[in-house]
């Protein structure tokens, strides 16, 4: 199996270096915005932030907290995106990364809207628009290095390495301290698993994830598009089948009209 | 056709003068788009990246084109010749629908001088990939199966350098290979239809359960092959207004008593569907969305079943007209739903299509009723088609 990340809610402080880092990595430039009276910024991912911090304040177990969450892409095991793209696109590497290519993308959006996590986004004000997400930095990791978030981050709240490890590094985790987490892995199973797994010390939706099902989301899509071949011939057998008929049937039917006439025309 | 008076002709340019105007208003925000980026001319965002375009131009375009597969289905498959007359208009709509289609994903897409990419680097396990394909592909044949129009029409021209062509070649030659070329879009449909399903099985998360089911690509065939009598009945009887000519009786009433018969297995298979979704108890809870469901329902499916099977109603060809309209109400109803209302945003986001959005997809219909009439006014359209001239059956004779 692949590699992934571990972000551990508990241990990040909500700094945003990784923020910055990505967007140093991947020269994108900053987002526009506006004084929402938090500290949270920009208030969504956009294709300038692949990824951010969100900062989530809320109630609970009688307790008052700021939880923070990273978002970026979770580089699923089974990929809507990848699934969805009819140019190819976006690939699965066995590594673990799903990359974007630019090469291809004829900008038709289906990965955003395929996308359970909400993750792609669209350059909306170029008139040569791209889709943008995190790559995982397929391109540091190609060099031996790792993404440009997890070496930026100062206390250790993103760990890099192989997907499995990083498993069972969580549980561990969660054992040794249940008071301080949820007894759940996000990215374990949802959505037949994803690269990037996170911890947490309060519910995962009451940070603003999506609350998913176990069964890869490409299932129904993987089953339908299986139809096609025996679908175009049946459909073709049939088609043919029915016209056969109904010519004869024409025929037929022509015939017996026919012998009056020619009996009538000789008459005269 | 022969009954086009003079005084109706005068008439008409009005309306022409409305829907050229339509459709130059509809081109201003398109060289916008290709100035500024997407984002200048529509309120589509990163929550909500497919919008009326795809709504409106792809979902309801491909479904009311299903006019053209399910006529030339039935007139040279099943060899029904009683529906002869419309099968013309309906196989030129369907056309103009898909053409429609094209443009529209023109505007829609963000870098469409890169579409040809599907044939390069195509994905064949995408359900867009299955579109991209049976949107081109289909398109050529309705092109290849009007063409007979266009080929006498030239064939019998007068027009000294036009004259000089022997058109009667690939006339002969569409003729020739006019069933296969029918079979061929009948498959064609069958997955085109269908496949806007599968693409929207890739959201099972996103997608109301309401409407979510696996049975969704069957749900969308059988619903297109409802709408599409419905769709050349609405059409034809408009155009007729339009242009003075007359749909005959004996047609719209064939067709309205079709309708109830694919409406009620519709219905017997979304509520199939619901249940294989565990979902029907939603119907009382799910609110508001159950709203949008009892709409689509009542009007789409239950209203139509109701009128057409009434035999008084189906006396008056004004009351099919009526019947039809709503059916086509219903299904538009039901393709917004499943690709806009139901469809889930994320969070943060809201959405409601700008003006220039409307008048994109106002000027590519308007494109389209342009088309139909120049074709009514300069094509043998609506013949009933003596068996020499149109019937596949007499090349073999």
């Amino acid at each position: 199996m692949g590699v992934g990340v571990l972000y551990d809610a508990t241990k990040c402080i909500g700094c945003r270096g990784c923020q910055i880092a990505c967007k140093q990595w991947n020269q994108r430039k900053a987002d526009q915005t506006t004084n929402t009276g938090s500290l949270e910024n920009p208030p969504h991912l956009t294709a300038k932030t692949v990824t951010k911090i969100r900062f989530t304040e809320l109630e609970y177990n009688g307790k008052f907290q700021t939880v923070f969450t990273k978002l970026q892409c979770m580089h699923c095991e089974h990929p809507a995106c990848v699934e969805a793209c009819p140019v190819s696109a976006l690939q699965k590497h066995p590594e673990g990364a799903v990359t974007y290519d630019d090469k291809r993308c004829f900008g038709c959006r289906y990965c955003m809207v395929a996308c359970p996590f909400g993750i792609p986004n669209f350059d909306w004000d170029t008139p040569i628009p791209w889709i943008r997400k995190c790559t995982f930095c397929f391109d540091r990791q190609g060099g031996g290095l790792k993404p440009a978030c997890v070496t930026t981050c100062p206390t250790g709240a993103l760990k890099y390495g192989n997907r499995d490890e990083l498993l069972v590094e969580a549980r561990a985790r969660i054992t040794a301290a249940p008071a301080s987490y949820v007894d759940h892995i996000y990215g374990e199973k949802e959505v037949g698993g994803t690269s990037w797994l996170l911890l947490s010390p309060v519910p995962f939706d009451k940070l603003g994830l999506p609350k998913l099902q176990e069964e890869p989301v490409v299932v129904n899509a993987e089953r339908a598009m299986s139809m096609v071949p025996p679908v175009l011939v049946g459909v073709a057998a049939l088609m043919t089948g029915i016209y056969w008929v109904s010519k004869r049937r024409d025929q037929n039917g022509e015939k017996k009209n026919q012998k009056p006439q020619k009996q009538g025309a000789v008459k005269k | 056709m022969n009954e086009l008076q003079v005084p109706q002709k005068r008439k008409f340019p009005i309306g022409l003068a409305i829907l050229t105007a339509i459709v130059v208003l509809g081109l201003i925000p398109i060289v916008i788009r290709y100035l500024y980026g997407l984002g200048a001319i529509s309120n589509l965002s990163d929550g909500r990246p497919w919008g009326l375009w795809i709504s409106f131009d792809l979902y309801c375009g491909v479904a009311l084109a299903a006019g053209g597969f399910t006529l030339a289905g039935t007139v040279y498959v099943f060899r029904l010749e009683k529906f002869h007359s419309v099968a013309r208009p309906a196989v030129l709509t369907a056309f103009l629908g898909y053409t429609l289609v094209i443009l529209a994903l023109l505007v829609d897409l963000g870098q469409p001088w890169f579409i040809w990419h599907i044939f390069v680097t195509p994905n064949i396990h995408s359900p867009l990939f299955e579109v991209g394909i049976c949107v081109v592909s289909y398109t050529v044949v309705l092109a290849l199966e009007f063409s007979p129009a266009v080929f006498e029409r030239l064939n019998n021209a007068n027009i000294p350098i036009v004259n000089r062509i022997k058109w009667g070649i690939p006339l002969g030659i569409v003729r020739a290979i006019q069933i296969p070329l029918v079979i061929l879009g009948v498959c064609l449909s069958t997955l085109h239809q269908s496949s806007l399903g599968s693409m929207l099985l890739m959201s099972p998360t996103n997608l109301h359960p309401l409407w979510y089911t696996p049975i969704l690509p069957i749900l969308f065939l059988n619903s297109a092959i409802a709408v599409g009598p419905a769709m050349v009945m609405f059409e034809s009887t408009l155009t007729g207004k339009a242009l003075g000519h007359k749909v005959s009786h004996e047609v719209m009433e064939g067709l309205g008593k079709v309708i109830p018969i694919i409406l009620s297995i519709y219905l017997v298979l979304k509520i199939a569907g619901m249940g294989l979704n565990h979902s029907l108890g939603m119907v009382f809870t799910a609110y508001p969305y159950n709203l949008y469901w009892w709409a689509e329902i009542i009007i789409g499916i239950i209203i139509p079943i109701v009128l057409f099977t009434n035999k008084n109603f189906r006396k008056s060809d004004g009351r099919l007209f009526l019947g039809a309209a709503i059916v086509v109400l219903g299904l538009i109803l039901n393709r917004f739903n499943v690709s806009m209302f139901a469809l889930a945003m994320r969070p943060g986001y809201t959405y409601f299509p700008s003006w220039m959005e409307f008048a994109i997809s106002a000027g590519l219909v308007a494109d389209s009723m342009l088309v139909i009439w120049l074709a009514y006014r300069l094509l043998p359209m609506t013949q009933n088609a003596p068996a020499h001239a149109v019937a596949p059956g007499s090349m073999a004779r």
